[in-house]
């Protein structure tokens, strides 16, 4: 579902002297539907850079990511926001939503994006709420002014919302208690069995042995510097 | 099929832009732009004032007539129109949303006679379907039933823009073109006006082209992003890779510019 041949990617830093910074070289894997691969590599080896580049958020200078069918490293920009709404989900560390939209419309957005109807999909967004301990009270109102481990809860919410058929996972136990950690746990496991494609960071080494199939040291991707 | 599905299956596109350029005497107003928008697309344009982002507009629009290029639109020339059939397009599938709601509005009618002024002016005769739809907009755009007979001068300014959008998609047009419309106001209002827009451009499926400064408009409405400055468009990309990857430096340099708030 997710192949990644010899990518590689630096940064060019016009208003510094335009340096040229390196930051990939050469990264392949492969991801198969049902799967879930870990990238590891300490902090700063690029693990999220990678899921970035898969995610396009980053251009690629080099390599080929296919993700489905499309080769994200060459898609033109409507291709992405297509594969975005239907094929690849990402829950990131961040929530990132206009301010002032209540938590249940945040978490149905996807759906509505793909035309569910209204109704099905707020149905969807609060049997999610619901699994993942957003008090009821709190849906009528803006995430924005959760706390981080709720806010956290409304991403992963959202990010489960559509059935992709391939997902990137940024920490997705990060900020969470044992009972909503087993709850996030379940919802992956629940997508592997369906056939989701997952590619993730997970610093939670007890999550990471129980929903990865496998383990990528993205160390072996850091371009090595001249001599 | 939803508006959605249709939308994903057109697969051509509504508007396309080839090198359009434009000029003040020996001054480039845009130069070469070039681009295509998608039916259910948010294009956004940045840069910083005198970037030529708003003269592109206006000769999109068809408020100032571009020196050199071609725009089509759903397949039609549109520099090769006649006047007339260009204001009838400007008045049926085009909208234009004006940064100040008084260049969009007529201050001295009513908010209901605003709106309900755009379907007299596409043919509806019947008082009663005028001032339902009127009202029905008015709902949509969160102004309470209650106000429809008073002016927008006694309007704040949020509710004006809010005013100035049931006005311009009443008509149900396909393509619209917004200058700073959240520009001037509040935070809070400015936060409402982009959940509305968000939402008439999810649910219409509309085309918007969005001239802005404001990179965090742009990160939450627009799904592409372009990049001007002195007239050209130096970037072009998905919003968010434009933000967060940019490669001009010019571009660089507008987004570690902007204050962290």
């Amino acid at each position: 579902m997710i192949r990644i041949e010899s990518l590689s990617k630096s940064f060019t830093l016009h208003n510094q002297g335009s340096a040229v910074i390196p930051v990939m070289a050469g990264a392949s894997l492969t991801v198969a539907p049902g799967e879930c691969v870990g990238l590891t590599g300490q902090s700063g080896a690029g693990k999220s850079t990678l899921m970035r580049m898969v995610y396009g958020n980053y251009l690629t200078a080099g390599g080929r990511l296919i993700v489905g069918d499309l080769d994200v490293a060459t898609a033109e920009p409507r291709q992405i926001i297509a594969l975005r709404r239907h094929t690849l989900g990402y829950v990131s560390q961040f929530l990132r939503v206009v301010p002032r939209v209540p938590t249940l419309d945040v978490v149905a957005e996807p759906l509505l994006a793909l035309g569910t109807p209204a109704e099905d999909a707020r149905d969807r967004a609060a049997s999610l709420l619901r699994r993942l301990n957003i008090p009821e009270r709190l849906w009528s109102l803006s995430p924005t002014t959760f706390s981080g481990g709720e806010q956290q809860r409304v991403n992963i919410a959202r990010g489960f919302a559509h059935t992709y058929p391939a997902l990137l996972l940024d920490e997705p136990t990060a900020s969470l208690d044992a009972a909503n950690r087993e709850v996030v746990l379940t919802l992956i496991e629940e997508a592997k069995a369906r056939g989701a494609a997952i590619l993730g960071i997970f610093h939670d080494e007890g999550a990471r042995a129980r929903v990865c199939d496998r383990l990528v040291d993205v160390t072996g991707f850091t371009p090595r510097l001249a001599a | 099929m939803t508006v959605m599905e249709k939308l994903v299956a057109t697969d051509q596109p509504l508007l396309r832009v080839d090198g359009l350029t434009k000029r003040y005497g020996p001054r480039i107003g845009c130069a070469d732009v070039t681009f295509d928008l998608y039916p259910g697309e948010v294009l956004g344009i940045v840069g910083e004032s005198g970037s030529g982002k708003s003269t592109l507009l206006s000769c999109l629009a068809g408020h100032q007539r571009a020196d050199l290029g071609r725009i089509s639109y759903d397949g039609r020339d549109v520099l090769a129109m006649s006047e007339t059939e260009r204001r009838r397009l400007s008045r049926t599938d085009w909208a234009y949303v004006h940064q100040n709601p008084r260049d969009g509005l007529r201050m001295g009618v009513s908010a209901g006679g605003n709106v309900g002024e755009r379907l007299m002016a596409v043919g509806a005769r019947h008082y009663g379907q005028i001032r339902g739809k009127a009202v029905d907009w008015l709902g949509r755009v969160e102004i309470a039933v209650d106000r429809v007979d008073d002016r927008p001068s006694a309007f704040s300014g949020g509710m004006q823009q809010r005013l100035q959008i049931a006005r311009n998609l009443v008509t149900g047009p396909r393509l619209v073109f917004m200058d700073e419309p959240t520009g001037g106001l509040d935070v809070s209002v400015q936060a409402r006006l982009l959940d509305l827009l968000r939402g008439l451009v999810r649910d219409l499926g509309l085309s918007v082209i969005i001239v802005t400064h404001d990179l965090a408009v742009v990160r939450l409405l627009a799904h592409r992003l372009m990049v001007m400055k002195s007239g050209r468009v130096v970037e072009q990309g998905l919003t968010d890779q434009v933000l967060d990857d940019p490669q001009h430096a010019y571009t660089q340099l507008l987004v570690s510019s902007v204050l962290q708030a």
